[in-house]
């Protein structure tokens, strides 16, 4: 005779049944709502990096057949000075790409923030982001004729005085890096400005407020609270900004294409060369994902340091 | 807050010389490109007799109305699919809490430091195998892919913070995953959802590496990937290629400055967020 006992267990177990199916359906319906993105994204991103890597231990034209040359292809990268220098040239830009935006970016957010909160400021904001909206071609060629001989910088040098530093700027084997430099102070510093000048309007004002009243100046003020609280944004400026340098494609390619000679080759410059018209699809990847490792080499600590919780 | 004079025209002045950096550039690309067609004008001059044809004729051979399609095209298949596949995924790793889910986002926010350049070979072989190459959708499909690591991240940011009650309440009520998603959480999210949809817009327009190595017909580009080409062009007429560049950067300027508060403000969260 079935006892209660062992009806309500029947009962039990079904229901359980029941709510593990249910689970299980959610889970599944759950999975099929990542699919799609899942799906473009490993066809279009996973399987080219693997691809990537691959075609690194190759010699290959693109069409012929692939030959196994193990790691050869990364030792030719560090033999060839052309080819290392381009890594040489990423890190040079950082510092125009990154440090001088973040560092000049921090001194005129404060300064927006101190003096200038009217009228003036707002402007002074949307102006400085312009910049940053339109295409990286359209700054590439802007200013490829601003460095240019008759260009604008040259003019504005004569204006005062300085006649005699005049020159085309891109095409000048130890200026044109520099050059390009300045490209990108024009196109991130708004950017840089902008973001930190919004983490500053987030502090509390007390202590601003509490720092002048003990007659603090504009500098001990920047050093004692603005940069040390603003630890997070500009962690996330350098990130940005530090990208956009190692992984430089645009404004390079138009401006120089990384000439004259190799003085402004940049690795994003010279995988699109060596893939696209010398046909050399294993030097070409190797190169590419010593680019992607030296990105996440840099970004870790960048990302580790403006983490960390302040004590 | 007082602060002392001299520091205040100090402050002022530097910002309005940041400021005369910032424009100086685009006034000297607008009088170059009133010179006549083919001169090499000097930095600011204002032509004796400015030659506001120059801008018709740069109409004419950048095929602006072609490009501009284009354009939109691009961004009109790029945007509305990526917003909704991303949406998508960042609710059922940031609501729904699948199995797997931190597995899955480690996997996209991994692809959030690869540089385009990295990956463009396999893209480009790739396409050439799928036979969809040199057409619009060889930039489309690799764009919406590679915003994926960004939206699904953003997106999970949203969701994960929440509040369960919502959707326990759904629930009870019997609505299905399908339900809560689309009508329950889609209309809470509006917010980030358009702000996603501005910044993929503003990217997909300038897109210069996957039009320049995926296209080659101009007409068949972004916005960005065309006026790579016009420079290929007309490097050498200085005035025609500045009024070029001035026509294609129109369109960008205007949704600027009518939108400016909401861009500015998506960039910025774009970045803090990523």
């Amino acid at each position: 005779m079935a006892t209660l006992d062992e009806r309500t267990e029947a009962l039990a177990v079904s229901r359980r049944t029941l709510l593990s199916n249910r689970v299980r359906r959610e889970t599944l319906v759950g999975w099929l709502f990542t699919l799609p993105a899942l799906l473009m994204y490993a066809v279009f991103v996973l399987l080219p990096l693997l691809l990537t890597i691959l075609y690194s231990f190759y010699r290959w034209d693109g069409v012929g057949p692939m030959k196994w040359v193990g790691l050869k292809n990364y030792l030719t990268v560090f033999e060839v000075p052309d080819l290392l220098g381009t890594i040489f040239n990423a890190f040079w830009l950082v510092v125009w790409f990154s440090f001088i935006p973040v560092g000049l970016g921090l001194v005129v957010a404060s300064v927006i923030h101190r003096v200038a909160t009217g009228r003036l400021g707002s402007v002074a904001r949307t102006v400085l982001f312009l910049p940053q909206v339109i295409p990286l071609v359209a700054a590439g060629i802007i200013w490829g004729w601003l460095l240019a001989l008759p260009g604008l910088i040259n003019e504005i040098l004569k204006f005062v005085g300085l006649g005699t530093v005049t020159r085309a700027w891109l095409g000048d084997f130890d200026r044109a890096l520099p050059s390009v430099g300045m490209i990108g102070v024009w196109v991130l510093l708004g950017f840089c400005t902008v973001l930190l000048l919004t983490g500053m309007t987030k502090m509390d004002p007390a202590l601003y407020e509490s720092a002048r009243l003990d007659g603090a100046s504009w500098f001990q003020e920047f050093l004692a609270i603005t940069v040390p609280l603003l630890r997070y944004e500009i962690g996330v400026c350098l990130t940005v900004t530090v990208i956009a340098a190692l992984a430089a494609f645009d404004i390079v390619y138009v401006s120089t294409a990384g000439g004259p000679g190799n003085s402004t080759a940049v690795p994003g410059i010279q995988i699109y060369i060596l893939a696209f018209t010398q046909r050399a699809i294993g030097l070409a990847s190797a190169l590419a994902v010593m680019l992607m490792i030296l990105v996440v080499i840099v970004i870790i600590p960048i990302q580790r340091l403006s983490q960390e919780r302040i004590e | 807050m007082r602060v002392a004079r001299s520091e205040l025209w100090a402050g002022r002045a530097l910002l309005i010389a940041l400021m005369a950096f910032t424009i100086l550039p685009f006034i000297s690309i607008f009088t170059t490109a009133l010179h006549p067609s083919g001169t090499v004008p000097n930095g600011l001059d204002w032509p004796a007799n400015p030659q506001w044809g120059n801008f018709v004729e740069a109409f004419k051979v950048a095929e602006m109305p072609a490009l501009l399609a284009s354009s939109t095209f691009i961004v009109l298949a790029v945007v509305p699919v990526s917003l909704v596949i991303s949406t998508m995924a960042g609710f059922a790793i940031g609501l729904l809490r699948i199995p797997g889910a931190s597995v899955l986002l480690f996997l996209f926010v991994f692809g959030l430091t690869l540089p385009f350049p990295g990956i463009i070979i396999p893209i480009y072989l790739l396409e050439r195998a799928m036979g969809i190459y040199n057409t619009r959708l060889a930039i489309v499909l690799p764009l919406i892919a590679l915003y994926m690591p960004f939206a699904v991240f953003w997106m999970r940011t949203h969701f994960v913070n929440m509040p369960s009650e919502i959707s326990e309440a759904a629930k009870v009520d019997g609505a299905s995953t399908w339900d809560l998603f689309w009508s329950i959480h889609v209309p809470l999210a509006r917010a980030p959802i358009a702000s996603l949809g501005i910044l993929m817009s503003i990217w997909t327009w300038n897109q210069f590496l996957l039009a320049l190595v995926l296209v080659e017909d101009p007409t068949q580009r972004t916005m960005a990937g065309a006026l790579g080409a016009f420079q290929g062009h007309y490097a050498t007429d200085i005035p025609l290629l500045c009024a070029g560049t001035i026509l294609i950067l129109v369109p960008t300027l205007v949704i600027f400055v009518l939108f400016q508060r909401q861009i500015i403000a998506a960039l910025l969260q774009g970045s803090v967020k990523g």
